[in-house]
């Protein structure tokens, strides 16, 4: 099969699962709107203070609802030994991979879309600066958290107490896009300056982390 | 081996005691900072080594995932688990010394962030070596030190793209740096002398990796003779 037909396909399936048991998308959900809440309890924040922390705030909330889903993309394939049939068959393995990404990045984006406005109540946003940069960090810092986690879901696969490894092997590696996001959104929600340089560093971020997962993927694996 | 051992063990010995030597009494006090400004006969060798042996475990991993060899891993190991200790006193004397100068112990510039999140990389990179006993474990510990190993190269250049509390690189920083000549010596001295404790150190955690190795494979092939 070729690289596309197998990544419209796998694509596909994945979409198709979630879309009938919503497994992914409703625990993610339901978890970014408990940290949403408890966040909001813990402080108690006026107009301007919220922009300016609202950044970090959202960014840790999708961060930590994102590994929730990141846990079940690995493991649902581990059923009636799907991974092993995914090794011996003669599909470029990459588009599985970036089957897995796509796939990933439209949860997030949609867990995203539910999420922000539920944000904008809570915390009573409005952005100082232009709308569109918010926008492109956050499709840039989505692909950043999924690329990498589900590269290091695919690591942590295969290891004991999975669920506990994954968070601390793709936190310490996602460090600089988090910081690069956080500063890209705060700085746009307060109008302070221009987020030029960390939407540049996060897209530079992007690039690499795919091509380096892209190419190591097969090897992660493969790994017996 | 045994006699090189010992040979080498003497001599760091000897590298140490005039690299402690040197950075008491040797080196001149540092004008504004006073004594204090001694830590950094430490502070700095450490964060070099500390490099040294990330670099060496970037190489190593790579190494491993074309040759898939036993040795190789237990280079990357033991350079990863040394290169956490060497960050560690980085991480630990950089605010000692900040304290007194800066009045602070601690900033989120990007020289301090980066190198936090360097040592967090690599400390993650042996959870998962200690999590995935026997199976696949070296092939994905390597693929994440090169996954860690670019983030580093990230995090590294940020400290020369933006102004950080931290200063500026002292050797090779472009005009303006360098330092009192004894200072230099000082350095250098302390250099060699963590360099050398830093082998030694990997060396012996080498041998303990390969006996490891040795003794799985030994009870690999047990149960693989008493399964027949």
């Amino acid at each position: 099969m070729t690289f596309a037909t197998t990544l419209r396909n796998s694509l596909g399936k994945d979409l198709r699962l979630e879309w009938r048991s919503k497994d992914a998308i409703n625990s993610m959900l339901f978890f970014a709107l408990l940290v949403v809440v408890i966040f909001s309890f813990s402080f108690e924040l006026s107009a301007e203070e919220s922009r300016r922390i609202a950044g970090g705030l959202i960014w840790v909330a999708l961060l930590f609802a994102t590994v929730v889903a990141l846990n079940q993309t690995w493991a649902r394939e581990l059923r009636n030994q799907v991974l092993d049939v995914y090794r011996i068959a003669p599909a470029p393995l990459e588009s599985l991979f970036l089957a897995k990404v796509l796939g990933n990045f439209i949860f997030v984006s949609v867990l995203e879309l539910l999420i922000t406005p539920l944000f904008i109540v809570f915390y009573n946003l409005r952005s100082v600066g232009p709308w569109y940069y918010l926008v492109i960090a956050s499709i840039l810092g989505n692909w950043a958290l999924v690329v990498n986690g589900t590269f290091f879901g695919a690591i942590s696969l295969r290891t004991r107490s999975r669920e506990v490894l994954l968070p601390l092997i793709l936190f310490p590696v996602s460090i600089p896009a988090l910081l690069a996001m956080v500063s890209a959104t705060t700085v746009t929600l307060t109008g302070e300056s221009s987020p030029y340089l960390s939407l540049v560093f996060l897209a530079v971020y992007d690039i690499v982390f795919t091509l380096l997962g892209l190419l190591l993927f097969e090897t992660v694996l493969q790994a017996e | 081996m045994k006699t090189k051992f010992v040979v080498f063990a003497l001599v760091t010995l000897a590298l140490l005691s005039w690299g402690l030597y040197e950075a008491l009494v040797g080196a001149p006090t540092e004008a504004t900072m006073g004594h204090v400004q001694r830590i950094f006969y430490y502070h700095v060798p450490s964060a070099w080594v500390g490099f040294l042996c990330f670099i060496a475990n970037f190489v190593a991993s790579l190494i491993y995932l074309k040759t898939r060899s036993a040795r190789v891993d237990a280079v990357a190991v033991s350079t990863a688990e040394v290169g956490v200790v060497f960050c560690t006193i980085v991480l630990l004397t950089g605010p000692i010394w900040a304290r007194p100068v800066w009045g602070i112990w601690w900033t989120w510039d990007a020289r301090l962030t980066s190198t936090l999140v360097l040592w967090l990389i690599y400390v993650s990179y042996l959870i998962l070596r200690r999590y995935s006993v026997g199976g696949p474990n070296p092939v994905l510990a390597a693929s994440l030190a090169v996954f860690g190993f670019i983030d580093v190269i990230f995090v590294y250049m940020a400290i020369r793209w933006f102004r950080t509390q931290h200063p500026q690189p002292v050797i090779g920083g472009g005009e303006n740096s360098g330092i009192d000549p004894m200072m230099l010596k000082a350095l250098l001295i302390n250099f060699a002398a963590f360099a050398a404790f830093g082998f030694l150190v990997i060396w012996l955690r080498y041998t303990l990796e390969r006996v490891r190795q040795r003794v799985e494979e030994a009870h690999a092939m047990k149960a693989l003779g008493s399964a027949r």
